[in-house]
């Protein structure tokens, strides 16, 4: 295989590994967007999502699709809930008191569901086939061609969602200001509750085709993922939902080409390189605008 | 009489916002000017313009002939030019000794090991600014509540010691942003009296922005009137009152 | 203000009660050889956290990289130990001064950030540290660098604790703390009172590094071996839970913390899972009804009970 067909397939690896950085970092950018926490329990929530998908596709034998469904829409209520009880009473607190809450429900999460699971890594099932297409210069799987559709699909759902819904506004409203958003009658805690539920279900959703794509879920799956996603996050702009789509693609693709062409034990150093140095010269992320504070 | 503070044609752009246009000042030595002018005149721009908090986007500035263009806001303040913000800005959870303690910071010049360690330097500097300190704060009635937290004082009292604590700086220049902000008029007269006081006990010169007029116009020698970022009058209290510039400026076109 | 080194007197005597006890419970051997270990374990905590509360507590800069400081401290003594042979305190000093410099380096442009930026940047740059150390094969790369001596015991670990907790307790009662609470409570204002923000956001940093350096090193001498997943950012995460937990801006607060979940984390050892979900919950509770933390910035030398155990000022 020539230098440019190996850069393609790592390209193409990349865009996978991105996309699901890309589903579980705009969770966290809109939760960050509209309460500034970063929620470091995100990554968890990521992995309960994949977990709950193993179960609905092993335990309950249900086809992709339904589990997925499920996996998103429980997960989103449990998104839910970690918000209402966890996050809600400290909405006055300061801010360090929110992030080790956050801390606190991410051991949380990952040691209870190690409890109940055992911290041996699940084999997900082998769902579809291996079957590979040449497309052009490009090999791409069923499960990357899976794993394209259904963060297309989703990523059209949350734009339209943003956008053109009532929801959608409230929470953009909220976003930029919640007390005045409150004043124009908008209820923001259930928006804020809302914003939760949407992201943790993308969230879920990555953790089930990661689940498909890796084959291997585990227990403490969702730290590393989580970090990536939030550094994916600040990459393109935190609370900028397409800067954190743009954002965990491009993250996903340099970690590709550094396994790919330099050493796989560098990948996470290049991801926080990248980090460190989009935060020295734009800290506002590759979309974001500068601010500065008024005297 | 010398120039103190010089700035020339100094010209502010945010993005495409002219906030400050061919701004042009002196101060003299021991001199007490006021600065007005109707909201968003430029006036706090102005101040932050001198102090390095906003570098000009062009024209220069200088204090006791000394450029301080491209200085950071610290190194100006050890330059002898201190101020006070428009909106407090105390350190809220430190008592109120502390504060001004901060601000005899560059007075000081024990080192990290010496602090480290208490030597003997660091025991001798300590005890004088706590003297000092309590010695500045009885100057501004402020000495009762030497140990309270700076959050806790009332309105009045948190302005007068954000001006205790830009003197302990040691400045030359002492530029106070609407000192008399929120007092009522007993508290003003006060403001009044203490500001004259201090300028002669320490030899200094003021620049105040203030919209107060009975204050400008009672113990300003010399004001500036700033309206759209530029300077449209200047002169002695008698003059800028009758100034129709001025008048334009303050109760619009029609009178 | 001589009264001041009185203090430090006093608190030192009993400070070396509070060491004679304890090393006259380990040398009669009524602590069984676990307790032993976990009072090291608790004095490089207490390092880790008061060194910290330097930077997040008093400065009021986030940072979440703490345990990279501590792995270049843990390797360096290490690698100074077993390839050099050189004696114990040489290591210490040696981590000392490697950890800050790196910590120097790594402030000089990260102090520019603020907030959140601050913290996940020292997130990344801690991370970055751990994953260069996992490739190096002279310090045994992922497998970990094995066969340092136990040079750290209880007396070593102790007095190295003291030292750090008077060296930091003393800076921040000087010009140099107090420029740090000042950035801490008002930036601007700082920066209006002549204090170069940059320079003291970058000072206290680099001590603050220079001391999980420390810590480091008596945490590679306790073990026989470092391991490269000994610093992950989760370490990092508990020293700050350590910090926030006692108070930040308590120097007592941030012992008390380290204090507190050292010994809980031992209580729990034979419970892994168990132990981090009670871990979490705790956790969320003090955040809930003490956000402050147990100390909020009160120093347990300021309370009324110890100045008249004191016998007054």
């Amino acid at each position: 295989m020539g230098i440019m067909d190996q850069f393609l397939q790592q390209l193409i690896n990349g865009i996978s590994l991105g996309s699901i950085y890309a589903l579980i970092a705009l969770g966290y950018t809109m939760v960050y967007g509209i309460i500034k926490l970063i929620n470091f329990a995100h990554g968890d929530i990521y992995m309960v999502g994949a977990y709950i998908g193993f179960f609905c596709i092993t335990i309950m034998n249900w086809p992709v699709l339904p589990a997925l469904l499920v996996s998103m829409l429980l997960t989103g209520i449990l998104g839910m809930l970690i918000e209402r009880f966890a996050y809600r009473p400290l909405r006055s607190a300061p801010r360090i008191s929110v992030l080790i809450t956050a801390i606190g429900v991410s051991f949380f999460l990952e040691y209870t569901m190690m409890y109940f699971v055992t911290p041996q890594p699940r084999t997900f099932p082998s769902l579809l086939d291996d079957a590979a297409y040449h497309i052009g210069p490009f090999i791409i799987n069923n499960q990357q061609i899976m794993i394209f559709a259904i963060t297309i699909i989703l990523m059209a759902i949350l734009t339209y969602i943003v956008q053109y819904t009532k929801v959608g506004k409230a929470m953009r409203a909220v976003s930029f200001d919640t007390e005045t958003a409150q004043l124009m009658g908008i209820n923001s805690n259930r928006i804020i509750s809302v914003t939760f539920g949407i992201g943790s279900a993308l969230a879920a959703a990555a953790g089930v085709l990661v689940g498909i794509y890796y084959n291997s879920i585990d227990p403490l799956m969702g730290i590393m993922p989580g970090l990536k996603a939030f550094v994916a996050a600040v990459l393109g702009g935190i609370g900028i939902l397409p800067g954190a789509a743009a954002g965990g693609i491009i993250l996903g693709i340099i970690e590709a080409l550094v396994s790919g062409f330099i050493s796989s034990t560098f990948r996470d150093a290049a991801a926080f390189a990248i980090l460190i140095l989009v935060l020295l010269f734009k800290p506002s992320g590759l979309l974001g605008k500068n601010t500065n504070e008024k005297v | 009489m010398s120039i103190l503070l010089e700035a020339k044609n100094i010209s502010k752009l945010f993005g495409g916002l002219k906030a400050v246009s061919n701004f042009n000042m002196t101060i003299n030595k021991g001199e007490l000017v006021g600065l007005i002018g109707p909201n968003g005149a430029g006036k706090t721009t102005a101040f932050n313009l001198f102090t390095g908090v906003y570098q000009p986007t062009s024209g220069t500035l200088s204090l006791d002939g000394r450029s301080l263009l491209g200085m950071k806001p610290s190194q100006i303040t050890q330059r002898g030019l201190a101020r006070t913000f428009q909106n407090i800005r105390l350190f809220s959870e430190l008592s109120v000794l502390d504060n001004v303690k901060i601000a005899y910071h560059t007075h000081l010049n024990y080192n990290l090991l010496e602090a480290a360690f208490r030597f003997g330097r660091y025991i001798k500097q300590e005890r004088q600014i706590e003297e000092t300190g309590r010695e500045l704060l009885k100057i501004f009635k402020l000495e009762d509540k030497a140990d309270e937290i700076a959050k806790n004082l009332p309105y009045g009292a948190q302005r007068r010691l954000e001006i205790a604590r830009a003197l302990a700086t040691h400045p030359q220049l002492l530029l106070l942003d609407e000192p008399a902000a929120g007092m009522n008029p007993q508290e003003t007269n006060e403001l009044m009296d203490m500001i004259s006081w201090i300028r002669k006990e320490y030899a200094l010169s003021i620049l105040l922005i203030e919209h107060d007029m009975s204050l400008v116009m009672g113990i300003c020698e010399r004001i500036y009137v700033l309206e759209y970022g530029s300077i449209i009058a200047q002169g002695v209290p008698d003059e800028i009152k009758k100034n129709p510039e001025v008048i334009r400026a303050y109760l619009g076109e029609e009178a | 203000m001589s009264s001041l080194r009185k203090t430090d007197l006093k608190a030192i005597v009993i400070s070396l009660i509070v060491f004679a006890v304890l090393q006259g419970l380990i040398s009669s051997e009524a602590l069984d050889p676990f307790w032993q270990l976990n009072i090291i374990v608790i004095c490089i905590n207490i390092i880790m956290s008061v060194s910290l509360n330097l930077i997040n507590g008093y400065t009021g800069q986030f940072s979440l990289g703490h345990a990279g400081f501590m792995a270049i401290g843990a390797y360096t003594g290490a690698v100074l130990s077993v390839n050099f042979h050189m004696p114990f305190i040489v290591g210490l000093i040696t981590a000392f001064v490697t950890a800050a410099i790196i910590g120097c380096l790594i402030g000089l442009p990260t102090m520019r950030l603020s907030g959140d930026y601050l913290a996940i940047a020292t997130l990344g740059l801690g991370e970055i540290i751990r994953i260069v150390i996992m490739n190096v094969n002279y310090v045994g790369g992922a497998a970990g660098f094995m066969g340092i001596p136990k040079s750290t015991n209880f007396a070593w670990a102790f007095f190295v604790m003291l030292f750090v907790v008077f060296f930091i307790k003393n800076y921040v009662n000087s010009s140099f703390g107090r420029a740090c609470v000042a950035i801490r409570e008002n930036e601007i204002a700082a920066e209006a009172m002549g204090v170069n923000t940059t320079k003291y956001k970058v000072l206290a940093f680099t001590v603050g590094a220079g001391f999980a350096g420390v810590a480091g090193c008596l945490f590679a001498h306790t073990f026989y071996i470092v391991h490269p997943s000994s610093f992950t950012f989760l370490s990092s995460f508990n020293y700050l839970i350590m910090v926030v937990m006692g108070g930040m801006g308590s120097i007592t607060g941030s012992i008390a913390g380290a204090f507190i979940l050292t010994t809980i984390s031992a209580l729990l050892s034979d419970w892994p899972e168990l132990r981090m979900s009670i871990y979490a919950v705790v956790l969320i509770a003090l955040m809930f009804y003490r956000p402050q933390g147990l100390f909020g910035n009160i120093e347990i030398t300021s309370l009324p009970i110890f100045k008249r155990f004191k016998g007054g000022k």
